[in-house]
């Protein structure tokens, strides 16, 4: 076959790939359906409309376009509102209908794997019982955070494969009073973003032409079970998945590569919390030395909690050591979400970020001295006392 | 006493019986014969483990050990090794299929349900976050970013710390207008989450850990509990009913 290359790939000309074929995985959807049949679970259906993809080993995968009970990640509306509230402000320009749900718990995943301080029935009704809310309140749950994307992929498995989970997770659904649900896809919101490409790049008011992007794909993204994940022959020629790559590109910015670009973040779980030093000696110079050194980037998108945390809080101790540091960055979806005109402070929230990027934002094309401005004008209402919160329809 | 391979062993030794038991417990779970196919030491693990590269940390030596039920070398990687795995499962490009990070899961889970005390010093500063997460179902939240606790990520977390509340109420999605969770979960939702940690012994586990925050959680948990017509005593364990 022969390589399909964009010019905007810098580096990837140095690089050839051969795709070997597809090997076929199991669709676990048979399964999963003939469960339902047995009367074992309920398997909520990918809503109409959807766009199909195709993934690692070839099977075909939906995703909805609206419909989603969004699956919210702890990190993220911890640590960095800007990830959600740029998935629902790109929702709510495309009027897509959406779910933020208040009967949503953690995946706990972090904690599962920063201490194993749980157990596979516990971790797999966690997961059931978020999903049978989403059953309940008539939506179909969209997931954030890479971990937990990764998490439930993992609970899919061990659902499907061990009856006595089922047994023990169907006895406690039954004790809270719930239906045993369970998607027929498990989707992230990055897959969403990576469908809704084209329609985003038709809005965008930037132009990113000399914006120079590196990705860094999350390892619970498309690492842990990777027969989910969407891989696609125009992109890497079908090597690396595209999600991220595909929608910085058709939003015409360059992406470059990088000799590390399947390497982690050093995140850790348990080691950004209390190992620290590895995850920033990993993060500093196994990723961002290393894109810095090769490709000179101006930005470094990901897709994930852990991931962006590390990368970008991971920089400033760095400097110490005199590292090449200096990157910013952000999700797939705040840079999405800039290109087609949102706030950079009052929707993408870049305010919670550690790395400077305000010199980023000025060489995209927006003031960012304005836009703080505005964004502390916004705040002297909440401060006075007149109103308790900013709205959508004050950003 | 078994000839250890940590030239700084930090932990007691245990009686060959103890040790096996413990590695029988890893055997029995669910997962054991998905996780663990059998090791040809190719090093493929090896290449892609990031915490390989800065630690003394091996995921072919966590395979071999296990493959070959090397119990005295298990016990000593329980006891070490494993808490500095990354879980991000790099490893799983393992060409036999083995998940050397899955295994690190169930032998951490062994150590915490076992009170092993070097589980317990692996997570004597993280118990905090065990806490947060099973008392909010939200695992971080906008008020862990204090400077005294993240020095090294520089001043804007000092930053966000002092404009906390009126940045959080700046963010237009009404679910995000919290400080001491990372989005506001409703107490139905946290009852349904306390009755899952009770109905699978989750709570009884942590007092493995720490028994401080186990009693606080206890407290917490019982509280909402009983709001919801719940004794929290009379939840009974259904794995152990099992």
């Amino acid at each position: 076959m022969e390589e399909k290359k964009s010019a905007s790939f810098i580096g990837l000309d140095q690089r050839k790939f051969t795709r070997k074929p597809n090997k076929k995985s199991v669709d676990y959807r048979h399964e999963l359906f003939e469960l339902e049949e047995q009367g074992e679970l309920e398997v909520i259906r990918v809503p109409e409309p959807y766009v199909e993809v195709t993934t690692k080993f070839g099977r075909t995968k939906k995703i909805p376009l609206q419909g989603g009970w969004h699956h919210k990640s702890c990190g993220q509306c911890g640590h960095i509102p800007g990830y959600p509230t740029s998935i629902f402000w790109l929702h709510r320009q495309f009027n897509l209908d959406y779910f933020d749900p208040k009967d949503q718990t953690s995946c706990t995943a972090w904690n599962y794997y920063a201490s194993s301080a749980s157990n596979v029935p516990a971790q797999a009704a966690i997961a059931v019982r978020n999903f049978a809310q989403a059953k309940v309140d008539g939506y179909f749950p969209y997931i954030h955070c890479g971990t937990s994307y990764g998490h439930y992929k993992e609970t899919r498995e061990q659902l499907l494969h061990y009856p006595e989970l089922r047994k023990q997770v169907r006895t406690i659904m039954d004790k809270l009073g719930l239906p045993f649900a369970f998607p027929e896809e498990i989707v992230h919101y990055s897959e969403w973003l990576h469908v809704m490409r084209h329609k985003i790049a038709e809005r965008k008011v930037l132009d990113l032409s000399n914006i120079t992007v590196t990705v860094h794909p999350a390892c619970h993204y498309h690492k842990l079970v990777p027969e989910d994940v969407i891989y696609d022959d125009d992109y890497f020629n079908g090597q690396r998945t595209p999600v991220m790559t595909a929608i910085a590109d058709v939003l015409g910015a360059n992406v470059a590569d990088y000799s590390t670009w399947h390497d982690c973040c050093g995140f850790g779980f348990r080691h950004i919390l209390v190992s620290r030093e590895f995850s920033r000696s990993f993060a500093a110079t196994r990723k961002i030395e290393r894109m810095k050194d090769e490709a000179n980037p101006d930005l470094l998108l990901t897709q994930d909690t852990g991931c962006l945390t590390t990368l970008d809080k991971s920089q400033f101790a760095a400097k110490a050591h005199k590292c090449n540091v200096g990157l910013p960055v952000m999700s797939d979806v705040q840079f999405a979400a800039l290109a087609m005109g949102a706030h950079p402070y009052k929707v993408c929230q870049l305010h919670w970020h550690g790395v400077d990027h305000k010199p980023l934002l000025e060489k995209m094309g927006i003031d960012a001295d304005k836009a703080w401005a505005e964004f502390e004008e916004s705040l002297g209402p909440i401060k006075s006392g007149q109103k308790q919160f900013l709205t959508w329809e004050d950003v | 006493m078994a000839r250890s391979i940590y030239r700084d062993r930090k932990y007691k030794d245990v009686p060959y019986e103890v040790k096996l038991d413990l590695f029988n417990q890893v055997k029995q779970d669910i997962r054991w014969k998905d996780f663990m196919k059998g090791c040809f030491e190719c090093g493929v693990c090896v290449g892609a483990c990031p915490t390989a590269r800065f630690c003394d940390f091996s995921p072919r030596v966590i395979t071999q050990t296990m493959s070959r039920e090397d119990v005295d070398t298990f016990y000593e990687l329980m006891n070490d090794m494993i808490w500095d795995c990354s879980q991000c499962f790099s490893s799983t490009r393992c060409p036999r299929k083995n998940s050397p990070g899955g295994i690190v899961t169930i032998m951490r889970e062994v150590a915490v349900k076992n009170g092993l005390e070097s589980a317990k010093d692996a997570l004597k500063t993280y118990s905090r976050i065990i806490y947060k997460v099973m008392s909010t179902g939200t695992q971080v939240a906008p008020d862990m970013l204090q400077p005294d606790f993240f020095p090294d990520w520089g001043p804007n977390v000092k930053v966000v710390a002092e404009n906390l509340d009126v940045w959080r109420r700046a963010i237009p999605p009404d679910t995000l207008h919290t400080t001491e969770l990372a989005w506001d979960v409703s107490d139905k939702t946290k009852f349904q989450l306390y009755m899952i940690f009770k109905l699978t012994g989750n709570l009884e586990l942590i007092e493995q850990v720490d028994e401080g925050i186990y009693d606080i959680l206890g407290e917490t948990i019982e509280e909402l509990m009983d709001e919801y017509g719940v004794e929290a005593d009379e939840v009974e364990n259904i794995l152990e009913e099992n």
